[in-house]
C-alpha cells in the first residue's frame, strides 16, 4: 500500500465530477436497476420457452417499422448528451444548453413513437401472459425513460441557471450517464422483444 | 455571501473532545432539541438506534404471533385458533421475522457503527438514510395497519402462486403484503447503496481495503449482494400485485401463466436475502470475539473472502428450495452440489473463531457466552442445512418440520445470538451505560436453554413425517411430546429474551458508567467517548493497522494509527473521501444539514403504495407529483455543499 501524506496536501471540497458520492451513487443505482431488467427479461425468457399451444409471440413477430427507427434515436440521443456534459466540463455554454436541452426533446420524441407503439397494438395489457410481458417490460423501460427525461430536464433547468460549469458538473454527469444506462438496456429490451422472435430462437414446440 | 471554497489544504492538528475545536464541531453537527430536531435528524448514531428499537418492536410482534400459535399446537386437536387464523399467524410471524425484523436489526447495527468504524462522521448519504429509515418504518406500518383491518396475507412469508393470486386467494391481505414488500425493498436497495458508497468511499486514511474492519466486509458484501437480489423480488411481488388488481396473466394458473416463476423469482432473491441476515451477524460475531478473547481474529484474510465467497456462492443455490417442484436432474445435480459447497466458506469462518478462542484468553462476559452459543448453534443449523441440500434427503424432509427447525437454527441461531452479543457489546458505546451482567448470564441461559429445548425437537417430528404449517394434528402420531416440549423450550426462550429488555430498561438509568473503552476493544468505535459526540471523531484519525488502538501491543512503533491528530475537517460539516483500495485522501465533502424533507419524501412515497391498495389512481398520482417535487427541492444543487459552479447571491 502506498504511503500515507497529509500534510499540505491540497483537496478539492464538494461534489466534483467521479468523486462525488453522489456519482458513485448512482453507479450503484444503475448496477441494480440493470439487475431489474435482467430480472424482467428473465421472466420473459422464461415465458417464451415453454411449450405453447400457438407460436410465440401468440400476434405474431412485433413489427420493427417504429422500434427500429426509435432505437436509432435514443442511441443518437446519448451522444448528444454526452457532447452536452463535454460542453459543460469545457465551458462552452452553448454546447452544454443545447446538448442536454436537445437529448431531453429526442427522449421525448421516443417516448411518444413507444406510445403510438402501444397503441397500434390489437392486444391490451390483460389479454394473454405475452401481452402482459409486453406491456410491463416496455412500460418499465418508459418508466425508466421518464425518470431520465427528468434529469435531463432538471439539469438543463438548472444548467441555463448557471449553476455547473468547469468547476463543478458532477450533477451533470451523473444526469448523462443515467440517461446512457437507459439507452443501453433499450438494446437489451429491443434485442428479447424483437429480434429474439425473428432468430427462430424461441419457438418451442407445443 | 461567501464565495464558494473549491480546494483547501486541511490543518493538521491535535485536539482532544473538550477542545474549542470540539465545541465547534459539536455546534455543527448536533441536532437542535426539540420535536422538530427529532423528525428531521440525520444522526447515523440517533438513525441507526431507531432502527434497532424498530426492529425489535417487529421482533416482540412476531414473537407474540409465534407464541400464540405454539399454544394451539402444545397437544394434539387443539382449537384455540381456526384454520385461517393460524395460516394469518404463521405468515405474519414469517413475514415480520424475516422481514421487518431480521435484516432491519442488522442495519441499525451497521448504520450505527459503519461510520465509527471506519473512522468517519456520517454515512455517505445522510438524508438517505433517514428517508430509508421512514421507508423501513412506513412499511411495517402499512403491513400492520392490513392486519388491524383483517386484511391478513395467509399463504405463508414465501407466498407460493396460484395460491397467492386472486382466483384463490380473494381480499386485501395478499396486497398489503405485496405492497408492503415492494416498499421495504426500495428502502433496502437504496440502504445497500448508502452502505456500499460508505464503505469504499468514506473511510480514514490509511484504512486500505485489507484494513478494512471485519464487520464492515460483511455489511458491504451484502449490500453488493441486495443490490443486485432486491430487484428479482420487488418484480416478483409487482407481478403479483398487477396479476391480483390489473388483470394480467403472469401467475395466475389460467391459460399459458407460469406460476412456477413466482418461486423463481422469489428464491433467486429468497436464498441471498437468508445470507444477507446471516452474513453481517457473522461478520459482527468475527469482530466481538477477538475483543472478548485478547488478540486479533484468526485468519482474518480467509474470513473475509469466505464472506464473499458465501454471497457469490448465494446466488447459485436458489433451486435447492425447489427441489420437489419437478425440474430436471440437471437442474438439481447442480444446485445441490453449489448448497453443499457452501459448507467450505462456512467451515473456513468456524475454525477462525475457534482458533480465536483457543489461541486467545477468553474473558467470558455475556456477549462472549452468546458468540459461544452462537457458535455452537451455527455448527447444528449448519449441519441441517447441509442435509438438506442433498436432494434425496430433501425430498424426504421438504415442508416437514425439520425444515422448521432448520430455519430456526439459522434465523435464530444465526441472527439474534449475534444480535444478542452486539448488543452486550455496543450499548456502551450507544447509551454511555453498561448492561447488567448478572441479569446478562440469566438472559443467555435462559435463551439458549429455551432455543435449544425449543427448537431442536422440531428436526424430530419433522424426521417422524409432521408436515410444517398444519394448523392441528391428530393424536396417536408420535408427535405430542415433542410439540409440548417444543411450545415449553419456545416460552422459556421468550422469558429469557424479555430480561433484555428489563436489562436494557434497568440499565440505560442505572448502569455503571462506561468510559470510551469498557472492552480495551481494537477498532477506532472505541477511541471515541460513549455514546460519542455529534461529529463523532474531533480530527480525521489517520489508520495504519487493523487494531488501531491495540498497536502499542502489537505493532513495531514505526507503524502506529495516528488517533488523537490529524485532519480537522470544520469548514461546516465536512468528512474525507478516501480511494477505494488505498484510502488515499482524494476530497473533502461537504455534507447536507438536517432536514425534514426526507420524512416528508417517505410519507409521500407510502402513499403512492397505499393507492396501490385498490388501486386508487388518485391517491398514486397525487401522491408521486408530491413525492416527485419533495425530490426535486431535496437535491436543488447548493453553494454550500460546493455542488455548483458558481458563487450566487
Amino acid at each position: 500500500m502506498s504511503e500515507l501524506v497529509l500534510e499540505n496536501r491540497r483537496l478539492p471540497t464538494g461534489s466534483i465530477g467521479k468523486l462525488a458520492n453522489g456519482y458513485w451513487g448512482m453507479i450503484c443505482f444503475i448496477l441494480t436497476e440493470a439487475a431489474l431488467f435482467i430480472y424482467l427479461q428473465f421472466a420473459y425468457y422464461y415465458h417464451a420457452v415453454q411449450p405453447h399451444q400457438g407460436p410465440w409471440p401468440p400476434e405474431g413477430i412485433p413489427s420493427m417499422r417504429m422500434a427500429l427507427p426509435n432505437t436509432i434515436l435514443l442511441l443518437a440521443s446519448s451522444f448528444v448528451v454526452w457532447w452536452g456534459e463535454h460542453g459543460t466540463k469545457h465551458g462552452r455554454r452553448s454546447h452544454q444548453l443545447l446538448g442536454l436541452g436537445i437529448g431531453f426533446l429526442m427522449g421525448a420524441v421516443f417516448l411518444g413513437v413507444q406510445g403510438l407503439e402501444w397503441q397500434n397494438k390489437t392486444f391490451g395489457l390483460t389479454s394473454g401472459a405475452y401481452a402482459s410481458l409486453f406491456f410491463t417490460v416496455t412500460g418499465f423501460h418508459m418508466a425508466h425513460v421518464v425518470v431520465g427525461l427528468f434529469l435531463l430536464l432538471a439539469v438543463t433547468v438548472w444548467s441555463f441557471l448557471g449553476y455547473f460549469g468547469p468547476a463543478r458538473s458532477a450533477y451533470v454527469s451523473i444526469a448523462a450517464i443515467y440517461w446512457h444506462f437507459v439507452d443501453a438496456v433499450w438494446i437489451t429490451v429491443f434485442f428479447t422483444l424483437y429480434l429474439t422472435p425473428r432468430l427462430g430462437l424461441l419457438w418451442a414446440a407445443p | 455571501m461567501t464565495v464558494t471554497e473549491y480546494e483547501r489544504a486541511p490543518e493538521i492538528v491535535a485536539e482532544g473532545y473538550d477542545s474549542a475545536t470540539a465545541a465547534g464541531l459539536k455546534a455543527l453537527w448536533e441536532t437542535e432539541p426539540g420535536i422538530k430536531g427529532w423528525f428531521s435528524t440525520v444522526d447515523h448514531k440517533e438513525i441507526g438506534i431507531r432502527y434497532i428499537v424498530t426492529a425489535f418492536a417487529f421482533l416482540v410482534a412476531g414473537g407474540i404471533e409465534a407464541l400464540i400459535f405454539r399454544l394451539q399446537l402444545a397437544g394434539p386437536e387443539l382449537h384455540l385458533l381456526g384454520p385461517e387464523q393460524y395460516n394469518q399467524l404463521f405468515t405474519m410471524h414469517g413475514v415480520t421475522m424475516i422481514l421487518w425484523y431480521a435484516f432491519p436489526v442488522l442495519t441499525g447495527f451497521s448504520v450505527f457503527l459503519q461510520p465509527l468504524l471506519l473512522g468517519t462522521r456520517d454515512m455517505a448519504f445522510p438524508r438517505l438514510n433517514a428517508f430509508t429509515y421512514w421507508v423501513f418504518l412506513f412499511s411495517g406500518i402499512f403491513l400492520y395497519v392490513g392486519f388491524a383491518l383483517g386484511s391478513v396475507p395467509n399463504a405463508g412469508w414465501f407466498n407460493y402462486t396460484p395460491l397467492a393470486s386472486r382466483p384463490f386467494n380473494s381480499g386485501f391481505g395478499i396486497d398489503f403484503y405485496a405492497l408492503a414488500n415492494i416498499l421495504l425493498g426500495i428502502s433496502t436497495t437504496l440502504g445497500s447503496i448508502n452502505f456500499v458508497v460508505t464503505i469504499l468511499r468514506e473511510r480514514a486514511p490509511g484504512m486500505s481495503i485489507n484494513r478494512l474492519p471485519i464487520m464492515s466486509w460483511g455489511t458491504l458484501t451484502i449490500s453488493v449482494g441486495l443490490i443486485f437480489s432486491m430487484p428479482s423480488v420487488s418484480l416478483a411481488f409487482f407481478f403479483l400485485w398487477m396479476d391480483r388488481r390489473i388483470g394480467t396473466h403472469f401467475f395466475d394458473g389460467s391459460g399459458e401463466t407460469q406460476p412456477l416463476l413466482w418461486q423463481h423469482l422469489f428464491w433467486i432473491w429468497g436464498h441471498p436475502w437468508v445470507y444477507a441476515i446471516v452474513l453481517p451477524a457473522i461478520s459482527m460475531i468475527s469482530q466481538i470475539l477477538p475483543v472478548s478473547c485478547r488478540r486479533p481474529l484468526v485468519g482474518y484474510t480467509a474470513l473475509a473472502l469466505a464472506t464473499v465467497m458465501t454471497m457469490v456462492l448465494g446466488f447459485g443455490v436458489w433451486v435447492h428450495h425447489m427441489f420437489a417442484t419437478g425440474l430436471s436432474s440437471m437442474a438439481l445435480a447442480f444446485f445441490g452440489a453449489v448448497s453443499i459447497l457452501i459448507v467450505i466458506p462456512s467451515a473456513v469462518s468456524f475454525f477462525g473463531w475457534i482458533a480465536t478462542i483457543w489461541t486467545g484468553r477468553p474473558v467470558l462476559n455475556t456477549s462472549f457466552l452468546f458468540c459461544a452459543g452462537f457458535i455452537i448453534v451455527f455448527v447444528i443449523g449448519g449441519v441441517s442445512g447441509f442435509m438438506t441440500g442433498s436432494v434425496p434427503v430433501d425430498w424426504q424432509l421438504t415442508d416437514t418440520y425439520f425444515v422448521v427447525g432448520h430455519i430456526h437454527y439459522v434465523l435464530i441461531g444465526w441472527n439474534l445470538f449475534a444480535v444478542m452479543a452486539g448488543i452486550y457489546h455496543w450499548f456502551p458505546k450507544m447509551t454511555g451505560r453498561l448492561l447488567d451482567e448478572r441479569i446478562g448470564r440469566w438472559n443467555f441461559w435462559l435463551m439458549f436453554i429455551g432455543f435449544n429445548v425449543g427448537f431442536f425437537p422440531m428436526h424430530i417430528s419433522g424426521l417422524l413425517g409432521m408436515p410444517r404449517r398444519v394448523y392441528t394434528y391428530p393424536e396417536g402420531m408420535g408427535w405430542d411430546t415433542l410439540n409440548l416440549i417444543t411450545t415449553v423450550g419456545s416460552y422459556v426462550f421468550a422469558i429469557g429474551f424479555l430480561l433484555l429488555i428489563v436489562n436494557v430498561v434497568v440499565s440505560r438509568r442505572r448502569g455503571a458508567i462506561a468510559g470510551p473503552n469498557p472492552w480495551d476493544a481494537d477498532s477506532l468505535e472505541w477511541s471515541t467517548p460513549s455514546p460519542p459526540p455529534p461529529y463523532n471523531f474531533v480530527v480525521i484519525p489517520a489508520v495504519a493497522s487493523r487494531s488501531p488502538l491495540w498497536e502499542e501491543r502489537l505493532q513495531a512503533p514505526e507503524n502506529r494509527s495516528s488517533i488523537g491528530e490529524g485532519m480537522v475537517l470544520d469548514h461546516g460539516k465536512e468528512i474525507a473521501a478516501t480511494s477505494a483500495i488505498d484510502a488515499q485522501p482524494e476530497v473533502i465533502l461537504k455534507m447536507p444539514e438536517d432536514s425534514i424533507l426526507p420524512l416528508l419524501t417517505a410519507l409521500a412515497l407510502t402513499g403512492v403504495f397505499a393507492g396501490g391498495l385498490g388501486p386508487m389512481w388518485w391517491l398514486v398520482a397525487a401522491s408521486a407529483v408530491i413525492a416527485l417535487a419533495l425530490t426535486c427541492v431535496w437535491l436543488w444543487p447548493r453553494d454550500r455543499l460546493a455542488q455548483t459552479a458558481r458563487p450566487h447571491p
